[in-house]
Parts: C-alpha cells; structure tokens; sequence
C-alpha cells in the first residue's frame, strides 16, 4: 500500500538556508546540504528546495547545493524557484534533482509543462500552485483564484480549471499551496485540497498552513493529498519528522515507519 | 568494477552517485569491451520503452546485453531497464530483450486503493514489497522497508520468476529474476538505506561470482 508522504521545504537563499517571515526578511538558518542530510536520516520521504534568490548569479550557487546534495541523500528532492525555461530544467535535472517545480513561469507560459513533460518526463515535472480564496465569479467559479509574485498578483485564472489544465499538460504532480493558509499554524485549506484532490488523477501535495502533526493527517484523510509539506514546525525543532510520522501512524495513516 | 549501461535515456547519474557513495566502482558505459570485463552490469532508466529499445539497437548494445547475460554476466535492471529485460512492453507496443518471458501492463484508469478513490497514475512514492521466495538481494533488508516507485507500466513475468509483489490498486510484480538476473521496478538509488543495501548485495553477488 502506497505511503503518505512527508516533504520538508528548505527555502535557500544565496546558496543559504533561510527563514522567510512572508516574503519580508529573511534569517539565515543554516546549510542546505546538512539540513538536508539531518532529514533524510529522520526519514523525510522527500525534500523540496525553494531557491528565492532566483537571480542569474543565484542560481549558479543553488546548483553547486543540488550536486551536494545529490551525492549525500538517496531520497528524491525537488528544486523550484527561479525556474523559468528547458534550460534551467535540464541544468537542475543534471546536477542531480529528482523534479523540478515550475510555479510562475507555467502561468506565464503554460508550454513549459508540456516541453518538460516531453524532454524529461512527466514524473520529473511538479507544477507549484499559490492560490487565494475569493469570491466565485463566473471567471473563478471554484472561488480560488491562482495568484503568482507570493500573492501580489491576481492572475484571473480559476485553481480548479488550471489545475486540470496543468494535467492535461503533463505535470507530474502539483503541489498546492494555500496563500491564505500559509504561516497561519491552523491547518491546511482543507476545502481546496479535497477540491482539486478530487478532481485530477496527479498527486496533490498539500502546502501551507501546518501547525502540528494532526494538521498533515488532515490533509492526506480529509484532504486527499498525496503528501504534505512542512517547514517551520521541523526547521524551529518543534516536532522532529520521527515523531510527526508515528502520530500519522498512530492515527491510522499508512506512512513510511522504517528507512 | 560495474558497469552502469548508457543507452542515452533515463538518469544514470544518481544510480552512480549511490554507487560512489557506497564505494563501489563503476563506470557509465556503452562500450561493449567495458561491459564484458565489468564484474557486472546496471541497466538504470526511466523514460519510454520505444525510445530505449531504438538506442539499444542502433548500437547493437541489445545483443551484447543478450549474450553477456546469456553467458552468466550478472545484471540488475532498474525501473524501464526491468521492463526491458521482458519480451515486450505496450507502452510504444515495443518488442523488448526477451531475457525473461513476459510483458508490460499499464495500470488502468478504473483501479482503485484501499481508502475507495481511484489511484494516481503514475505510481508515485514509497511502497511495500511482500517477498515470494528468497533473493540475495534482500539479503539484511528488512522486511518493513519501503521502496521509491515513479512509473505508469507494470511488469509481468513469467509466474516462475516472480520474487516480490507489491499492491498498488492491485498486486503487481516489483521483482522479478532468477540468480545473476533480477529487475526492480523501484528505484534502490532512490530508496534511502534499504535501497542502498539492495545495491551493495548486488555488487557483493558480483565478487562472489566472478
């Protein structure tokens, strides 16, 4: 039986780890590739790198991390941020990524999608998704709009449409993150989750908004994500991804006990 | 010294990186020479069937996988490279290896898991193995342990050689073999320790048997 998966997120900046307070400032909080490794030890299923440099010179310093990091964890972990063409795909691909996430720039350009699903695979491809309640409107008739830029910027489209959307263009996976639900510690969007879960035959990672470990078990039960990502309850030491993981067991969700 | 098959598809890296890691030596290779004098050989990928197959026989490199096998080379093929190793996969309607009889199966759109929702196609992330019979690979591995699975087809082999099944809206084959020839559909470079282990046992095989 298929497990629920864990994925901590690193926010790297500069080649740093980093703590965002909601795209404001940033504290350094330590080395990628040790954080990294601490967590494949602990039993993360995954691990998602967010580079939020994402200028030219950035990028140059974030692959020098993924080949660091490929030679030291034997998990599959993803790269986004900045990723904006075939180029920076294959370049991250080969320094030694499992997937590559594209957020704005499919919005932007939905035919990055389909180029990496066609060059790379459709399993290297995991489309990011920031999407924010609103009112329904025949526009966003689910009443979740995409937003790109941290949620600076409505985009017009409707979560639901460009999630299928996104499918039908060979994502591989999405990972759906709830701006309202992010840095709130209450919980995953749960309505949203179930609402796009629902509806594609990808898997759903759930984003934003975890506070404790009955959070992520929300999310893969009544949420029907695949997986949940997690930051600041691991990065601040809260819990440990041991003990998140025997709560989930405890509660009756099938996750990976024994790496 | 194992020789890691590059029949330009599918990520070769990181099954040498696991190699590396383990300290064992290896070579990215598609030089037939290279290939007969390795003390065994890794057939990685993913990707399509289509593809890999048409790259292996531009290069005749499907004959001299054929032959060294045949002649008792020791070969672990990994995810597409499992599949190949079958007579033939639907995915592209390819005619593959052939090294041991059977064929590929797509998971069909109408399966369902244990919760009742249909499953996610691909197969996507950590999952079980129930054991059929002993393999040296899983030699120390316990039995608890958790594998990485990225793939849309399934194999299935031959009754005879089934070593592990796995549930994923049903019971399909995730390894397959018989001495000195064995398939995985998941992905032991990407399956932390257990995975790890898999790949020493397999180089620790092919000492013993040189």
């Amino acid at each position: 039986m298929l497990s629920k998966r864990i994925i901590p997120c690193l926010d790297v900046r500069d080649g740093h780890l980093t703590k965002g307070v909601k795209f404001r400032g940033n504290v350094d909080i330590g080395d990628p590739v040790e954080t990294a490794r601490k967590y494949y030890e602990q039993g993360a299923d995954e691990i998602v790198f967010y580079d939020i440099t994402a200028s030219a010179e950035g990028r140059g310093i974030m692959l020098k991390v993924v080949e660091k990091v490929a030679a030291t964890i034997f998990i599959p972990f993803s790269v986004g941020g900045g990723i904006s063409s075939l180029e920076d795909m294959r370049a991250t691909l080969l320094a030694g990524a499992e997937k590559v996430s594209v957020n704005s720039a499919a919005v932007i350009n939905p035919g990055i999608i389909s180029q990496g699903a066609e060059a790379f695979g459709s399993q290297c491809v995991v489309v990011g998704m920031d999407v924010l309640k609103v009112k329904k409107s025949r526009t966003i008739p689910s009443g979740y709009e995409i937003v790109i830029h941290g949620g600076r910027k409505h985009m017009g489209i409707d979560a639901l449409w460009w999630a299928m959307e996104v499918e039908r263009l060979g994502a591989g996976e999405i990972c759906l993150n709830s701006i309202d639900a992010d840095g709130t510690r209450n919980g995953y969007e749960l309505e949203l989750t179930r609402l796009i879960a629902d509806n594609i035959r990808i898997p759903v990672i759930a984003s934003g908004g975890s506070g404790n470990p009955g959070h992520m078990v929300d999310a893969v039960t009544l949420g029907r994500a695949s997986a949940a990502l997690i930051a600041s309850i691991v990065h601040y030491g809260e819990y440990t991804i041991p003990e998140i993981k025997k709560y989930m067991n405890d509660a009756g969700v099938k996750v990976r006990m024994n790496w | 010294m194992i020789a890691i098959l590059d029949y330009r598809a599918g990520n070769l890296t990181s099954v040498k990186r696991a190699l590396d890691h383990l300290e064992i030596p290896n070579r990215i290779t598609s030089d037939p020479r290279v290939l007969s004098s390795s003390g065994g050989i890794i057939f990685p990928g993913v990707g399509a069937a289509g593809s890999a197959m048409r790259n292996l026989r531009e290069n005749r490199l499907d004959e001299v996988i054929k032959s060294l096998v045949l002649s008792g080379k020791p070969m672990l093929g990994i995810c597409l490279g499992c599949q190949i190793i079958l007579d033939k996969s639907l995915e592209n309607k390819t005619s593959t290896l052939g090294l041991i009889s059977g064929t590929c199966d797509k998971f069909s759109q109408e399966l369902y898991d244990e919760s009742g929702q249909l499953i996610n196609i691909p197969h996507m992330g950590w999952n079980n193995i129930h054991m059929k019979k002993d393999c040296p690979l899983f030699k120390d591995v316990p039995e608890t342990s958790e594998f990485y699975f990225v793939h849309s087809y399934y194999p299935v082999p031959d009754p005879d050689y089934v070593i592990g099944i796995t549930h994923y809206g049903l019971d399909f084959c995730s390894v397959f073999g018989r001495p000195g020839l064995w398939a995985t559909q998941f992905h032991p470079e990407k399956s932390g320790k257990p995975g790890l282990k898999i790949l020493s046992n397999f180089y620790i095989y092919c000492l013993e048997n040189l």
